[in-house]
């Protein structure tokens, strides 16, 4: 009997649009599998290739002549320690410095033209910079160098710093700073000693994860630090460093050297992990408690 | 030893955007004077404006004659004026990453203070002026700013104002973010710090302001409407706009 | 009711603790700081410039020689002294668009699911999974490509597709398993992260009342997507794709390791190729002339101007999704 304010017809949905939908879920699943599966190759591959010829020879040793077994990647472990203290002396001042001048000052035209530029040079590829840089250094020194490579590596850190170094200390609430120019300090002790120092945890992360990616460039050293055999303490002087040594190992014919690129790669990842973990755990359980 | 401040003709823009149209007032020193009306009537920017800290936002201008003391603010820096007006923020703002007593020792720290002992007896002065000092007097160093209570935050960074000596004390709203015990404890102390500082506090609370102020301003859309003594305004106004406020016919 | 504490004033002295400082010191350290802070931001300029200028001073020569038609000549001798760099074009856009073919789909169908599908729990270590996977460099991704993808290609999935699809042309000629499908397979691996990431957070974006409004019209979950978030968050989407384009046409080292370096044009994606930025790898430092040396700075140039377009492309797309983006995300 009616009610006379009509009938709600219920429509069950369709067969097809429900099996489309349960379908697009098991592939998006799939996919996010299929992703992962190289990540859990990769890392399986390294662990159990590398890790047999990880040892105390390895690290403090130099690479032996062709065709003799043993020797190391200690010269390139060193060199890479050069190499990447001198990216971090010309990358972080001026990673850092950017960042502040993006968030204190920057919320203008020229600030977002720097932004712009910061994640331009971002997208430049690696080896580009490394024919610049040979160009700029190599050049007017008329020789490889381990100053060479760290101006290359310097750069290719910049914009992360900078990105990473704004979006930390724009998370320090204004509020904070108010305080602080409510107490009569000036603008430049503000920013140093109260807003970067609230930040430091995030932007000091940020700088391990500029660092981290840095440390496994290749590209940008071929022609600046070039690689070296031997010891090299000279920032002068073509200098090895551990990814160089790993690709130049693992495209030549030698079985030893193939385990050794293994081995030396598995070093590398072991760093870059680390430093990815603890930006995760630093920026997640937040760098301070809000009041 | 708090001084009295005069202003004559302050008008404050955002902008382009006139906020406050020619404010004319004079607080007499050591005492509470208590600056109310509706939201967006120009109180806050008001009291943000004497110590300058109205020009921190960009494009935000000010212009007029303020004078604390015998000096002129707009003819100082602003770094100075702000170092001899104090001011406590609506919520609580202490330093995160620093201690209690490098909370309180920061405006001394960041002006370049740097004798030791000077300094722990400053801040034991300061936290007692705050009445903090025995709730927090063994954790000095150890706990952060950021782990105290609300109400205990709020003391902090009210000695951590008045650790610089200043002689005015601006309160935007001190205990507006605080639970009511906490309020009644913020309350006292304003009563014991009148003694010796010229304190200035916006307040919303109408019966907030009858309880800490002897003077009490009426503001309304960027204009004061009437000055007075707290209980003159609240008990018989002049001007028929503060009587529709104080009766809550608006705002 | 316990007493409330009792406030006490201890009577001030009448010199002052904080010195005063005048205007000018205070306002010189100002102004000081901010030349320094300004100096660094423009550092940032100076520096992409010098890049080009660079690369422009030292391709002179190649320029002057050959013009324009060095884009379009095959011939790479540099023994005669003749350079055409086409087969590195050519290689560098199929690489690339190998790459892209496979990793779109992946991208944005894991994106999809671990913004719109996964359960709570779940969605943490897979993103972190994907941050590690963008933090691999590149000349691991290319020890495992050579040792271990290429070997799997050549035993199994190139016989495979050889048997079954080569009627299309693709997938004829010998399977050495080193080639522009190694590479385009590493490559791929290598951008999902990027892709997949800018996909999430550009589908983030998409405020929850738009998906409210469609599932509240009876939609299924895949169509609340199709319609509510995806529709929306397509120009970010799509940015993500160029960006991920910019970063597989500038990679070097994975793609030198397997595309088999060798200066030829073929239509079979078995066969062996090269890429602009696998040529500057593995040539720079054997350049003998200065003629040579210069075609392969010019080869630099044209990848950094490519480059350049493609990212401020896919920049400009991302940005108007979500006005800004955090450096992390942009692995």
């Amino acid at each position: 009997m009616s009610n006379g304010a009509g009938t709600l017809r219920v429509q069950r949905i369709s067969w097809s649009r429900r099996a489309i939908d349960n379908l697009v879920t098991t592939s998006a699943l799939g996919a996010s599998i299929l992703v992962i599966v190289p990540l859990v190759a990769i890392f399986g591959y390294l662990l159990m290739k590398g890790i047999g010829s990880i040892n105390w020879a390895f690290i403090t040793q130099t690479p032996k002549p062709v065709g003799e077994p043993g020797g190391g990647m200690g010269n390139a472990i060193v060199g890479s320690a050069i190499i990447l203290g001198l990216a971090s002396l010309v990358g972080i001042p001026l990673g850092i410095g950017s960042g502040i001048y993006l968030a204190e000052f920057g919320r203008n035209k020229f600030g977002n033209l720097v932004r712009f530029t910061c994640d331009v040079l971002n997208g430049v590829p690696s080896i580009v910079v490394g024919i610049a840089v040979y160009g700029l250094v190599v050049i007017t020194q008329k020789h490889f160098s381990a100053l060479a490579g760290g101006v290359a590596l310097g750069i290719m850190m910049i914009p992360t710093i900078a990105r990473s170094t704004e979006e930390m200390l724009l998370m320090v609430p204004r509020t904070i700073r108010e305080a602080a120019w409510g107490l009569g300090v000036p603008q430049w002790r503000t920013t140093l000693a109260v807003t970067l120092k609230t930040a430091s945890a995030g932007v000091i992360t940020g700088t391990m994860l500029a660092f981290a990616r840095a440390a496994g460039e290749t590209a940008p050293l071929l022609f600046t630090a070039f690689g070296n055999q031997f010891w090299n303490l000279n920032v002068n002087q073509p200098t090895a460093a551990l990814p160089l040594q790993v690709f130049v190992y693992a495209i030549s014919p030698f079985d030893e050297w193939h385990r050794q690129a293994w081995a030396g790669a598995l070093v590398l990842i072991i760093l870059i992990v680390v430093a990815v973990t603890a930006v995760r755990v630093v920026t997640s359980r937040g760098m301070y408690r809000a009041s | 030893m708090g001084v009295g401040i005069n202003v004559r003709d302050l008008k404050a823009w955002f902008g382009a955007s006139e906020a406050l149209h020619g404010i004319n007032m004079a607080v007499g020193a050591n005492g509470v004077t208590a600056i109310i009306g509706p939201s967006g009537c120009g109180k806050s920017t008001f009291v943000r404006c004497l110590n300058r800290m109205h020009e921190t936002i960009p494009g935000a201008t000010m212009k007029g004659e303020v004078t604390v003391g015998d000096v002129s603010i707009l003819e100082q820096s602003a770094v100075d004026v702000r170092r001899r007006i104090g001011m406590v923020f609506q919520k609580p703002n202490p330093f995160p990453t620093m201690s209690i007593y490098d909370n309180v020792a920061a405006g001394l720290r960041l002006n370049g203070v740097r004798n030791r002992s000077k300094m722990d007896e400053i801040v034991e002065r300061s936290l007692r002026q705050s009445a903090l000092w025995e709730e927090v007097k063994d954790t000095l160093k150890k706990k952060s700013g950021a782990s105290l209570s609300g109400g205990q935050q709020q003391r902090l960074c009210i000695a951590r104002a008045l650790a610089v000596e200043p002689e005015v004390l601006l309160m935007d709203e001190p205990a507006s973010a605080l639970d009511p015990i906490s309020t009644g404890k913020i309350e006292e102390l304003i009563d014991e710090l009148k003694k010796d500082y010229t304190i200035v506090i916006v307040t919303h609370n109408m019966q907030q302001a009858a309880r800490v102020a002897g003077y009490t301003g009426f503001f309304l859309m960027g204009n004061l409407i009437e000055f007075d003594k707290t209980e003159k305004i609240f008990t018989n106004p002049s001007d028929k706009r503060t009587e529709d406020y104080i009766t809550g016919r608006f705002g | 009711m316990p007493e409330a504490p009792r406030a006490t004033v201890i009577s001030q002295s009448s010199k002052r603790v904080v010195p005063a400082r005048s205007a000018f010191a205070s306002r010189f350290a100002d102004g000081g700081f901010r030349l320094v802070i300004g100096l660094s931001a423009v550092s940032v300029l100076a520096i992409v410039v010098l890049i080009g200028w660079q690369l422009i001073a030292h391709s002179d020569l190649s320029l002057k020689q050959f013009g324009l038609k060095f884009f379009f000549s095959s011939n790479w001798d540099p023994v005669a002294g003749d350079f055409g760099a086409l087969p590195f074009v050519f290689g560098t856009l199929v690489s690339s668009i190998l790459a892209l073919v496979i990793a779109v789909p992946l991208s944005v169908a894991a994106a999809v699911f671990i913004t719109e599908m996964c359960p709570g729990w779940l969605r943490t270590p897979l993103s972190f999974l994907m941050e590690l996977l963008a933090a691999i460099p590149s000349v691991i991704y290319g020890l495992w490509a050579i040792f271990i993808l290429a070997p799997l290609l050549r035993k199994f999935v190139e016989p495979f597709l050889g048997k079954y699809f080569g009627w299309t042309g693709l997938f004829t000629g010998p399977a050495y398993g080193i080639g522009m499908l190694a590479a385009g397979i590493i490559l791929a691996i290598m951008i999902v992260p990027i892709v997949s990431s800018i996909t999430r957070e550009v589908m983030t974006a998409v405020p929850q009342q738009q998906r409210e409004a469609v599932l509240a019209l009876g939609a299924t979950r895949w169509e609340m997507i199709r319609t509510g978030v995806l529709r929306n968050a397509r120009t970010g989407i799509i940015g993500g794709v160029i960006l991920g384009l910019g970063r597989a046409l500038g990679e070097t080292m994975a793609v030198t390791m397997v595309i088999g370096n060798r200066p030829e044009i073929a239509k079979s994606l078995f066969a062996p190729g090269y890429t602009m930025a696998s040529v500057i790898a593995n040539e720079f430092s054997e350049a003998t002339d200065n003629l040579y040396l210069s075609a392969i700075i010019e080869i630099g140039l044209a990848l950094f101007i490519v480059t350049l377009i493609v990212n401020i492309i896919a920049q400009a797309l991302v940005w108007a999704s979500t006005r800004g983006m955090p450096a992390r995300a942009q692995a």
